[in-house]
């Protein structure tokens, strides 16, 4: 069992009107096999707790710590975080000019793996997770999310996360701008790859909707960039009943 | 040139500008003194179309008093079908680097192929591959050179009246060439020389010939081809010359009635490789492809200027040049001009210039012309786009495990690909990936 845990984290961005606090001290400890929603309104610093854990260069981490089974994270660069089982679904995904989806997957595969797939059982995977989310075959020959729309883009990240299998996978936002089919979709490859029993999640969502379909085990509810409660499952439905109100009238 | 349309922008960019991030298009500057540009501004992007007004005195050109020595003044064409062709190095002056069409060009590495007499030893020149294609070395009294194509340049025209005999290949009618012409252009000698080489596609042939220039040379270079009524032509002109190489070429073809012509070209080597690449329809329902690709490193001077004439009605033509520059002081030029004249009604064309730039200091030109005398045509657009490998692409790629090295070639190689698959010659797209990878390496990317 793998554990990530995030301790009184202190992040900010540097913008033209100076040094932004966006993360005012986040603890959080995730293990294998759990799943954690991260809720809150738009501004909360959801986003920003993502990127931070897979190492954008756009956020400084001020104080406190990220430690994977001990170690520490935040030392490591980017692609060393994901060689050691981090994976952000992001909630942007670029396009990547003049890269083909099947040397990408294979070129990450490898490097996450530190050796090449064996040819023949990758061939068959990629076209198993591909049609299990129902992604045309002639997308392995475009270039990575090049013209795809947003929908498509989404279900191309959790055909990453079925391929690489990560201990941890973060989810950015996945579910916006899905319709109900695609999140559908989208929660089913999540949840395959979740029942391995060898993978832990942490679900960042704006919308109570994804969590029908995949279930928390714990509920984070995020605030100006603190957490400001934690519940189980039952804490979605308040949500979902409630809005955020309770928390915005605090937070403000 | 009240018949001269400007295209709207919505034909002109088709949303293909944005692939690569920030977009860096070059407006064009340059026009005349005296002429106020009420042309809509598209955003980001400057259509000159090169129509311009004529009737003032022209006098200055890029914001700089037009020198006092020379005889003639600066006057850009009022069209880019009005440039000069002659034969007779004296009806183009002397260069002054401010010319339209050499203000790019660093002149002073030019090692006096602009003004010396261009009297040293020529490349050799060998031609091996297809058996049942004629290689002839000829005078340069024989009848054919200069039938096709005729200087549009000072250095193009100093190498015609420089050379002392040609290689003319020719591919007799209804042939099918077995196997790609070679022809190897191999650089020994320093000193300013001219070269002249025709390439004769006669009717109904069908070959593909590969210019491949190397070693060590000062050369101004004529390349005539004829791509016969029915023709299939591909070209492919590749420069892996010696670091320290002058390359200047005109490849200028005259494409005959249903007549297909490919042109690639692969720039690499060389301290300063200047092509002007043309393709002039000579008839109606034929089609030009036009393919570049170049890769510039620290001090490289790499410069394509690239014409297709629509002359003739129901022509089709695609131009997609793709560059990557890398290291200080890298320098990349690409200007393509369409001229689609009154008569080429139905034409359909489009042209497209990416540019990557991989590292601080590079820089890279690019100004797509578009001159369009009909509005009878099929379609007619352009899009340049150059961008830096930005930190977004470089997080995705590191975000799922690829260091940072790796991310880069890896976009890289991509972006180069799409050129050299269009050589259709293993052996040699091959060779030039190969080429492509140590480039990358050379750069410690």
């Amino acid at each position: 069992m793998s554990t990530l845990e995030i301790k009184d984290l202190h992040v900010s961005i540097d913008t033209e009107q100076g040094n932004v606090p966006i993360l005012k001290g986040v603890t959080l400890t995730i293990n294998t096999g759990e799943t954690h929603a991260i809720m809150g309104p738009n501004g909360s610093g959801k986003s920003t707790l993502a990127s931070t854990i897979a190492g954008h260069p756009r956020y400084t981490v001020d104080s406190g710590s990220i430690t994977l089974d001990g170690e520490d994270v935040l030392s490591m660069s980017v692609d060393e975080r994901a060689r050691a089982g981090l994976f952000l679904a992001m909630q942007y995904p670029v396009e990547v000019p003049g890269v083909t989806m099947t040397n990408f997957l294979r070129t990450a595969k490898t490097a996450l793996d530190g050796e090449a797939p064996s040819l023949r059982h990758w061939t068959k995977d990629v076209k198993t997770a591909m049609s299990a989310l129902r992604i045309d075959a002639d997308f392995a020959q475009r270039n990575v999310n090049e013209g795809f729309s947003g929908g498509e883009k989404k279900r191309v990240e959790i055909l990453q996360l079925e391929l690489f299998r990560p201990r941890f996978a973060i989810l950015d936002e996945t579910d916006s701008g899905l319709d109900v089919d695609a999140l559908k979709i989208v929660s089913e490859g999540v949840n395959r790859e979740h029942s391995k029993g060898e993978m832990g999640t942490l679900l960042i969502t704006h919308y109570t909707r994804i969590l029908r379909y995949i279930k928390p085990d714990f509920v984070h509810v995020f605030v100006a960039g603190r957490i400001a409660e934690q519940g189980g499952p039952e804490l979605a439905d308040q949500l979902e009943a409630e809005g955020y109100d309770r928390f915005t009238a605090v937070g403000a | 040139m009240a018949d001269t349309t400007q295209i709207s922008p919505d034909t002109t960019s088709d949303g293909e500008r944005t692939d690569l991030g920030r977009s860096a298009d070059k407006a064009r500057i340059g026009a005349p003194s005296g002429t106020v540009d009420t042309r809509a501004v598209i955003d980001g992007f400057t259509e000159e179309g090169e129509s311009l007004p004529g009737g003032d005195d022209g006098v200055e050109q890029l914001g700089f008093k037009k020198h006092s020595h020379g005889n003639a003044p600066v006057v850009p064409e009022a069209s880019r079908g009005e440039r000069r062709r002659s034969f007779d190095l004296a009806d183009f002056p002397a260069l002054t680097g401010l010319e339209e069409d050499w203000r790019f060009t660093p002149l002073r590495r030019l090692r006096g192929l602009h003004t010396d007499a261009l009297t040293g030893t020529a490349p050799a020149v060998t031609v091996g591959g297809a058996g049942n294609v004629t290689v002839e070395t000829v005078g340069r009294d024989d009848a054919r050179l200069g039938s096709t194509a005729t200087p549009e340049d000072r250095v193009s025209a100093a190498a015609w009246n420089a050379f002392t005999e040609a290689t003319v290949i020719t591919i007799p009618q209804e042939t099918v060439a077995d196997g790609e012409v070679m022809v190897s252009v191999t650089g020994t000698s320093a000193a300013a020389s001219a070269q002249h080489i025709m390439i004769d596609a006669r009717p109904f042939s069908r070959a593909v010939v590969v210019l491949d220039h190397s070693g060590s040379a000062t050369l101004a270079q004529n390349v005539e081809i004829s791509v016969g009524d029915g023709a299939d032509l591909t070209v492919v002109s590749v420069q892996e010359w010696d670091d320290d190489a002058v390359h200047v070429s005109s490849q200028q073809a005259k494409v005959g009635r249903d007549a297909r012509y490919k042109h690639v070209v692969v720039s690499l080597g060389g301290d300063l490789v200047r092509l002007t690449p043309s393709s002039i329809f000579t008839s109606t329902g034929a089609e030009a492809e036009m393919y570049g690709l170049y890769f510039a490193d620290a001090g490289q001077h790499l410069e394509q200027r690239l014409l297709v004439d629509h002359a003739t009605p129901n022509c089709k033509s695609r131009v997609t040049y793709k560059g990557a520059l890398q290291g200080e002081d890298a320098h990349t030029v690409w200007v393509g001009d369409v001229l689609i004249r009154k008569a080429a009604e139905g034409t359909d064309t489009y042209e497209t210039n990416r540019n990557l730039l991989l590292t601080d200091g590079a820089r890279s030109d690019s100004v797509p012309n578009l001159e369009i005398e009909t509005g009878l045509i099929e379609g007619a657009g352009h899009a340049s786009a150059t961008g830096r490998f930005d930190d977004e692409h470089l997080f995705y790629l590191m975000a799922r495990g690829i260091p940072e090295k790796a991310a880069r070639r890896l976009v890289v190689r991509g972006f180069l690909t799409e050129v050299i698959q269009q050589i259709k010659v293993p052996a040699l797209e091959e060779r030039l990936s190969e080429s492509v990878e140590r480039e990358l390496a050379a750069g410690n990317l």
